[in-house]
């Protein structure tokens, strides 16, 4: 035998109700606001690539200027290879990066940009002597420039910007050969 | 010319005394400068290796920072060659007299706030310190009412034997009736 008994459900107050979702209203669009304001603006394939500047490691400069910005490099074509040393399939490709920087070098309408990403100065500094690294480089500080340019799986990966500042290819991964480097300038050029 | 010989003899051995005097006395001072150089060289590199920071000192800091590179590793028990390189990094620093604010300083600005342990308390981050609290404040709040709406809900509604409708007052009679003839 049931018997049905009215319990009166007390509610929570209207203007409670309102403050907490007011509150969590705020609160997504402050953490929205604050994550689009951190995110950088990134590259896309055949797209202008975002304005960036680098500093330059000592005695890796550019026509001896300390730093560089991209915007600097217009009308020329702009290799940007983003590596670190404690990454071994970037010293397999290292010595193939400084033979092509030796092809292009004195025509100057080809720049090579070294960007070391998440290293040691300690750490940048061997590896650039160990493979006699001679074109331009620089630390990737707080990984920005790899964050603009949509770095996509790791170390190595090579970004290849065309002279109105559009990136035309990515290679992911280390290159074979100093040819397959020459074959995508060409292809750019 | 014997005692001139002899004389001569004396006149040269002299000189020959002195200079065994004077070399005897260089070899003592070149002891001595020999001795005072190795206590110098080994009070200098003791105090040396008393500077040089330790791996425990080292480590206090790593366990505050992680790998910028393996996420969510902190950086005294990552196992990598880079992890090694940034430890030998934090040992240098040390060794230059960088505090350790000054270290985890320098990490911000080369790998960003991401390798730190603890997030600055600025700007954007404030909301790391902030939302956990308010998560557990309203958890409490939400926990305190349901618990005291428990507390309120009604006793089950006890039913008085004349209340019991007629017709069912009845069936229990008959009930008891053939219970009685069973046995």
């Amino acid at each position: 035998m049931t018997e049905q008994t009215n319990i009166e459900k007390k509610g929570v107050a209207l203007w409670v109700q309102i403050v907490v979702w007011v509150f969590i209203v705020g609160l997504l669009a402050l953490v929205g606001f604050g994550l689009n304001k951190a995110r950088n603006p990134m590259a896309a394939l055949n797209e202008p690539v975002p304005d960036f500047d680098l500093v330059y490691y000592e005695g890796y400069e550019y026509k001896d200027t300390p730093q560089m910005k991209l915007s600097d490099f217009r009308g020329k074509v702009l290799v940007v290879n983003i590596w670190a040393s404690w990454c071994k399939p970037c010293e397999q490709e290292a010595p193939d990066l400084e033979e092509a920087w030796q092809l292009y070098k004195d025509g100057d309408d080809v720049v090579f940009v070294g960007v070391a990403y998440v290293d040691t100065p300690a750490g940048s500094s061997q590896y650039l002597k160990k493979f006699n690294i001679t074109f331009p480089n620089a630390p990737d500080l707080q990984s920005n420039i790899s964050s603009i340019l949509n770095r996509q799986m790791g170390v190595p990966e090579t970004y290849f910007i065309d002279r109105e500042g559009i990136l035309r290819h990515v290679k992911i991964g280390p290159f074979g050969s100093v040819n397959e480097i020459q074959k995508v300038i060409e292809g750019i050029q | 010319m014997f005692e001139s010989w002899k004389v001569k003899m004396n006149h040269q051995s002299r000189p020959t005394l002195h200079a065994s005097r004077n070399t005897q006395h260089a070899t003592r001072i070149a002891y001595l400068v020999l001795f005072l150089a190795l206590l110098f060289a080994s009070f200098s590199s003791a105090s040396a290796q008393s500077s040089a920071p330790t791996d425990d000192e080292v480590n206090a800091i790593a366990r505050q920072l992680y790998c910028p590179v393996c996420e969510s590793t902190p950086l005294d028990v990552c196992p990598t060659d880079a992890c090694k390189e940034w430890r030998e990094q934090i040992r240098t620093l040390l060794a230059e007299g960088k505090t350790e604010e000054e270290i985890f300083e320098y990490f911000e600005q080369q790998y960003g706030a991401r390798v730190l342990a603890e997030p600055p308390r600025e700007g954007f981050f404030w909301l790391m310190y902030l939302i956990p609290p308010v998560i557990i404040l309203a958890g409490v709040v939400i926990l305190f009412r349901s618990m005291s709406d428990w507390r309120k809900k009604p006793a089950p509604v006890e039913v008085e034997a004349d209340e019991i409708p007629a017709a069912k007052d009845d069936y229990l009679a008959r009930m008891e009736e053939e219970l009685k003839k069973q046995k």
